[in-house]
């Protein structure tokens, strides 16, 4: 039985698609992005709604069990996850809603002869596998679940074209004959093509392959909306590719990469090997004591907030810091570096928790002159963001990342936990440096202690 | 619906998404990421038609996967984002 006719319920996704666009807007403002979640939320809804009133289902139990299933599983976890998590579950999110677009191709096959929707079928096949286990293997870095350095081995681009080649043969053999046990197959050889893809990633590449990836599912989407001459999906699917490719290319240019670069260069090979032995040469090391005599009698202080600071939970006691600080009559800012805390806007993110002040968030491009009128730069669990080697050493795994200039303000002091080299594995020449001195431990730990000596001066 | 208009729809959906998006600031990159990524959750719509017209058990079974895949991409990023977001709430006590 079905309550709506066709036009009602081609307006009503029509009105859905309009709450897409309106919330990808809204997401694109601060002031207006909690809204524009909303209102695609509600999208969303209304597109739900409008299925089970206007299409004949069989089932309808079972959908709902599977619907609550979903929502008993995603919805906590969303809830409970920590800030600094976020980018895997992002990725994760990804992944299976690419699985889903690749299931639900993969049970239209049979009801479809057509070569153009087979076509759309097996595209959907493979771009939703290769979502569905890159963002797998991503979930699996940014976790620490395996290394996160990138993953080469000899032959990889000749099994990844092999790969690659299969792919579009068994697709051909799938449009041709419409073989299920063949897209079976296609979506097998998707799943490895998505694993070949992220593995030789490295670490600091892995935010702009989530939003790649992102894209893919976006685009998987819109061809199952083909396939089932759904317009809805068509438009959403779209949108998403799209501002997913927009979004990836601004990312990349953030760190100044090319998204050809990030996914070829470890095929190339050569640019990712990293340096990973810990250098014995000495560094000096100061006390919280020390560290807070710097920072009581200077003018103007500057806090590199990097991954470390978001790990050990210390935005609130950097935050309060900076308040004492500021109750001495310094000038305290802090500089957020674009992927700083692991992808773009993270670590404004963590800090706006912690109620630091927006005026106090200086972007890259505006703070990076000032750090030459800085009497202490202060990096509190940063470590490539600020690293010499991106302008320096051509070899580098991150050369050509713009970072922040903190070499040029007359003392950096860094919080580190160990001398352990940072998410990109390469050594950083700055620890070495005259002016710099460390003061290891968690960051937490260490910046309590040093607000516990500023306020005893 | 025919192919022309398909073609139409998704062509013009893909000027949209460019222009929806083309001025964003780093700070939002993230949050509007995580947007995106719940909105092709949508993906349940075309899940819930694929297993209300299923037949055979094991269809149903892997189009009821799916459902519980794409709800989970649905709503929990949906979720996610608003946490998200909820932190940039209170600055110069006005965003919401």
């Amino acid at each position: 039985m079905t309550l709506l006719d066709p036009v009602w319920t081609s307006l009503l996704y029509l009105a859905a698609a309009v709450f897409f666009i309106l919330a990808l807007r809204g997401l694109s403002s601060p002031r207006t992005a909690r809204r524009g979640n909303l209102v695609g939320a509600f999208g969303a809804l209304v597109a739900v709604v409008t299925v089970f009133l206007s299409a004949r289902l069989d089932n309808i139990p079972w959908i709902i069990a599977a619907i609550a299933v979903g929502t008993a599983v995603a919805a906590p976890v969303a809830r409970r996850v920590k800030m600094t998590q976020m980018p895997q579950l992002v990725a994760l999110f990804n992944g299976v809603g690419g699985g889903a677009a690749a299931l639900v191709a993969l049970l239209e096959l049979s009801h479809n002869a057509d070569p153009w929707t087979r076509l759309a079928i097996v595209f959907t096949l493979l771009v939703g596998a290769v979502s569905f286990a890159g963002s797998g293997v991503t979930f699996a870095k940014l976790q620490e679940l395996m290394t996160t350095r990138p993953v080469v081995f000899p032959g990889l681009p000749v099994v990844m074209a092999a790969v690659l080649l299969a792919a579009v043969g068994t697709a051909v053999a799938v449009v041709l004959t419409g073989s299920l046990a063949l897209a079976v197959l296609l979506m097998v050889l998707g799943l490895a093509a998505g694993v070949l893809l992220v593995l030789p990633v490295g670490g600091a590449d892995v935010p702009i392959v989530i939003s790649l990836l992102n894209a893919f599912t976006g685009l998987a989407v819109a061809a199952s909306g083909v396939v089932l001459g759904n317009v809805l999906l068509v438009v959403a699917g779209t949108l998403v590719g799209a501002s997913g490719t927009i979004l990836t290319r601004a990312m990349a240019a953030a760190m100044g990469r090319s998204v050809a670069g990030i996914l070829f260069g470890a095929f190339r090979g050569g640019s990712t090997a990293g340096s990973t032995a810990v250098s014995e040469r000495p560094v000096r090391s100061s006390s919280p004591e020390d560290v807070a005599v710097l920072l009581g009698y200077a003018q103007r202080v500057i806090i590199v907030p990097g991954y470390g600071l978001a790990v050990a939970q210390g935005q609130h006691t950097a935050a309060e810091l900076a308040l004492a600080l500021e109750a001495r009559g310094i000038e305290v800012d802090f500089a957020i570096h674009p992927v700083a805390g692991r992808m773009p806007g993270h670590m404004n993110v963590l800090l706006a928790e912690a109620n630091v002040p927006y005026e106090s968030l200086k972007e890259m491009g505006e703070i990076n002159s000032e750090f030459r009128t800085a009497d202490v730069a202060l990096v509190v669990g940063a470590n490539d963001v600020v690293n010499p080697a991106a302008k320096t050493s051509s070899g580098s795994p991150i050369y050509g990342m713009p970072i922040l200039e903190v070499a040029d303000a007359r003392q950096v002091i860094f919080l580190k936990r160990s001398m352990r080299p940072g998410f990109a594995g390469i050594e950083n020449e700055l620890l070495y440096e005259p002016q710099t001195s460390l003061l290891f431990g968690d960051a937490k730990d260490s910046l309590a202690k040093v607000l516990g000596a500023v306020k005893a001066l | 619906m025919d192919g022309m208009a398909l073609l139409t729809i998704t062509v013009l959906a893909v000027f949209v998404g460019f222009e929806v998006v083309s001025k964003v600031s780093s700070t939002l990159h993230t949050p509007l990421m995580s947007g995106a990524n719940a909105i092709h959750g949508i993906i349940l719509v075309g899940a819930i038609i694929v297993a209300g017209q299923a037949a055979d058990p094991w269809v149903l079974a892997v189009a009821l996967l799916a459902v519980v895949l794409a709800t989970a991409n649905l709503v929990g990023g949906f979720v996610v984002t608003d946490r998200m977001l909820h932190m940039f709430r209170g600055r110069k006590g006005e965003g919401k």
